[in-house]
C-alpha cells in the first residue's frame, strides 16, 4: 500500500525536533530557500579539531522543512566536515524513512544549508575561494524558482 | 476519535436523522428509478421526493428546475461546458471571479481550447468582487459568467443580486456556486435572479457523492456525459439513491434548522475571531461581517500553514485547514489568498477554521490556546 502522508519518523522530528536555535558566533552559518517559496532554513556550526561540534538550526516550512532541518543536524555531528559534505539530499530523507514525492525537493534543503554553513567555514578559514562556495548544482530554488 | 474537528468545509459528518431516512434505500428500498415494476416506481418517487425538498431550500420555481448530479465538481462542470457549449452561438466570452472553486475555474479554462475568451474578475482585499470590472468585461458575446456566492477558504459572501443585474443587463446566464453557502445563509434563486447554481449535499450534512445544478426555466445546456436519459438526459446514469434520498432530507432539516443554527455558530465563531486575534501579528482573512457564520480564516506572519495544521493534529487534536502551498498537490499557495493581495510569504500562513452541529461555546478556550501554543511553538522554530 502507498503511504499516506508524512512518515513517523517525520511526524516524530516535526513534534520534536532536535538542535533548535541559534549560534552566537557560529564557525559556520548557511542559510537556504526563500519564504516566497514557503521555506526557509538557517544552520549554524561550530567546529573543532575539523569536526562538526556543535550544530543548530531554525526553519520557517511545512512539517517534511522542520523534519529534515532536525534529521540534519544529527546527521552531521560528530562527523568530519568532509564527511558531512558527503550528505546528500537523499540520505536525510531516507533517514526519515522517505518524504512524499512533492515534498523531496521544496522542503528537502537540510543538506544544503549544512553545506552551505561548512563552506562558509571553510572561507573564512581561507580554504577555499569565496566565489568557491555558491550552491552546487541543483541546490536551491528549483522548488519554486521565484 | 474524538477532539475538535474544525474543517467542516471539506468533510462534514452525515446527520444522524438524514441517515435513518436514507438508510433504507442501501437495502429494503433498493430499486432502480428507471424501472416500470414497483420497486422502481418507490425508487423514482423518493428520489422526486428529494428533489421537491431540495428545490424548497433555494425556492426554485420547480423541482424540475433540479438536476442531481455526483457532487460539486460535476455540477460545476455541467453548468459551465453545459451553458458555453450549448449557447455557443451566443457568443465566446465567458468570466469567472479570481477565486472561484477550481471545479470552476478548471473547466471554464478547458473551454479556452474550443475558442472561447475567458477574463477573471479580480476582488477587493477583503474578496468581494470588483463590480466595476464585472460591468466593464461584461458584453453582449458574454454567455456565461461565473461567481460564487460565498468563499470557503476565506468566507466572504459575494453581492450576487448586485451581480445579478449587471450579467443581467450585459450578459447572458449567472452561474452561481452556492456549495460552501447553502444550508448557512438564505439563498433564493429567484430574488437573485440566478440562472444556474451549484449545490453540495455534504455541506447540509448530506451523504457525500451527491449534489446538484439549479437550472432556471428556459435556460438551455447540454449534458457532459453521455449515456442513459436520466435526470432529463443532462446526468445520464443510474442514480445514487441512497445518497440522494439523504442530500433531500439534509436539504429538509436545513430549511428547518438553518436560522437557528446559523446564529449560534456565528456567537462561536464570533468569540473564537476575537480570542485568535489577541495572538501577535496574527490577522482574520475575508470579510469580518460579510461572511459565513460558521467561517473564520486566519494568517500568521513567520510561520508556515501545513506546520500549523500538522501540530493543531498531533499536538491538540483539532482538525483545521490551511491554503498554504505545501499543503496542496500543485505546490502553489492558494490563488485566492494571492487574489485578495497577499504576497506569497503571507498566504503561506493560512488557516482556517470551519464550526459544524458538534461544536459548541465550551471549546473556545481550548481552541483558542491551541492556536496559541502552535504559533508559538512554530515561531520559537522560526529564522524570520
Amino acid at each position: 500500500m502507498a503511504q499516506i502522508g508524512y512518515s513517523k519518523k517525520v511526524m516524530e522530528h516535526f513534534m520534536n525536533p532536535r538542535n533548535v536555535g541559534v549560534i552566537e558566533n557560529p564557525d559556520g552559518y548557511g542559510q537556504v530557500g526563500n519564504p516566497v517559496c514557503g521555506d526557509l532554513m538557517e544552520i549554524f556550526i561550530t567546529v573543532k579539531e575539523d569536526r562538526v561540534d556543535d550544530i543548530k538550526f531554525r526553519t520557517f516550512g511545512c512539517g517534511s522543512a522542520i523534519a529534515v532541518s532536525s534529521m540534519v543536524t544529527e546527521m552531521a555531528r560528530g562527523r568530519t566536515l568532509d564527511e558531512a559534505m558527503l550528505i546528500t539530499r537523499k540520505d536525510v530523507a531516507d533517514e526519515l524513512d522517505g518524504l512524499p514525492p512533492q515534498k523531496m525537493h521544496c522542503s528537502n534543503l537540510g543538506a544544503d544549508a549544512l553545506h552551505a554553513a561548512i563552506k562558509n567555514y571553510w572561507v573564512k578559514i581561507g580554504k577555499i575561494k569565496p566565489e568557491e562556495a555558491a550552491p552546487e548544482e541543483g541546490e536551491e530554488g528549483e522548488s519554486c524558482g521565484r | 476519535m474524538c477532539g475538535i474537528y474544525l474543517d467542516h468545509q471539506s468533510a462534514s459528518p452525515v446527520d444522524p436523522k438524514v441517515h435513518e431516512f436514507a438508510e433504507r434505500y442501501l437495502s429494503s428500498d433498493f430499486g432502480n428509478p428507471s424501472a416500470l415494476h414497483s420497486r422502481g416506481l418507490a425508487a423514482k418517487a423518493a428520489l422526486e421526493e428529494a428533489r421537491a425538498k431540495v428545490a424548497e431550500l433555494i425556492n426554485a420555481e420547480s423541482p424540475e428546475s433540479i438536476v442531481f448530479t455526483a457532487g460539486v465538481t460535476e455540477a460545476n462542470n455541467l453548468a459551465i461546458r453545459g451553458a458555453a457549449l450549448r449557447n455557443v452561438a451566443k457568443g465566446k466570452k465567458l468570466l469567472a471571479s479570481q477565486i472561484e472553486h477550481i471545479s470552476v475555474l478548471n473547466p471554464h479554462k478547458d473551454l479556452l481550447k474550443g475558442g472561447f475568451d475567458l477574463n477573471l474578475v479580480p476582488v477587493d482585499s477583503m474578496g468581494i468582487i470588483d463590480l466595476a470590472a464585472l460591468e466593464s468585461l461584461l458584453s453582449k458575446e458574454t454567455v456565461l459568467t461565473s461567481v460564487m456566492y460565498a468563499n470557503s477558504e476565506i468566507g466572504t459572501i459575494q453581492p450576487i443580486k448586485e451581480v445579478s443585474d449587471l450579467v443581467h443587463e450585459n450578459g447572458l446566464f449567472l452561474h452561481v456556486d452556492a456549495s460552501a453557502a447553502a444550508g448557512k445563509i438564505p439563498i433564493d434563486v429567484q430574488k437573485d435572479g440566478i440562472d444556474l447554481l451549484t449545490l453540495s449535499s455534504n455541506d447540509l450534512y448530506g451523504p457525500q457523492g451527491a449534489g446538484a445544478l439549479y437550472v432556471r426555466p428556459g435556460v438551455r445546456i447540454q449534458p457532459v456525459l453521455f449515456g442513459g436519459g436520466q435526470e432529463r438526459g443532462l446526468v445520464p446514469g443510474t442514480e445514487d439513491l441512497y445518497a440522494l434520498a439523504g442530500f433531500g432530507e439534509a436539504a429538509r432539516l436545513a430549511c428547518l434548522e438553518k436560522a437557528e443554527e446559523s446564529l449560534r455558530l456565528q456567537a462561536i465563531r464570533d468569540a473564537l475571531i476575537k480570542e485568535i486575534l489577541k495572538i501577535g501579528e496574527s490577522y482574520l482573512t475575508g470579510h469580518p461581517t460579510k461572511r459565513l457564520p460558521h467561517h473564520a480564516s486566519f494568517r500568521f506572519s513567520r510561520i508556515e500553514g501545513e506546520s500549523i495544521l500538522l501540530t493543531m493534529d498531533a499536538m491538540f487534536n483539532i482538525q483545521v485547514s490551511t491554503g498554504s502551498a505545501c499543503s496542496s498537490r500543485t505546490l502553489e499557495p492558494s490563488h485566492v489568498l494571492l487574489a485578495i493581495g497577499l504576497k506569497h510569504e503571507q498566504a503561506h500562513g493560512s488557516m482556517v477554521m470551519t464550526l459544524g452541529k458538534k461544536n459548541n461555546p465550551d471549546q473556545i478556550p481550548a481552541i483558542a490556546n491551541a492556536t496559541k501554543k502552535t504559533v508559538e511553538r512554530l515561531r520559537a522554530l522560526s529564522p524570520l
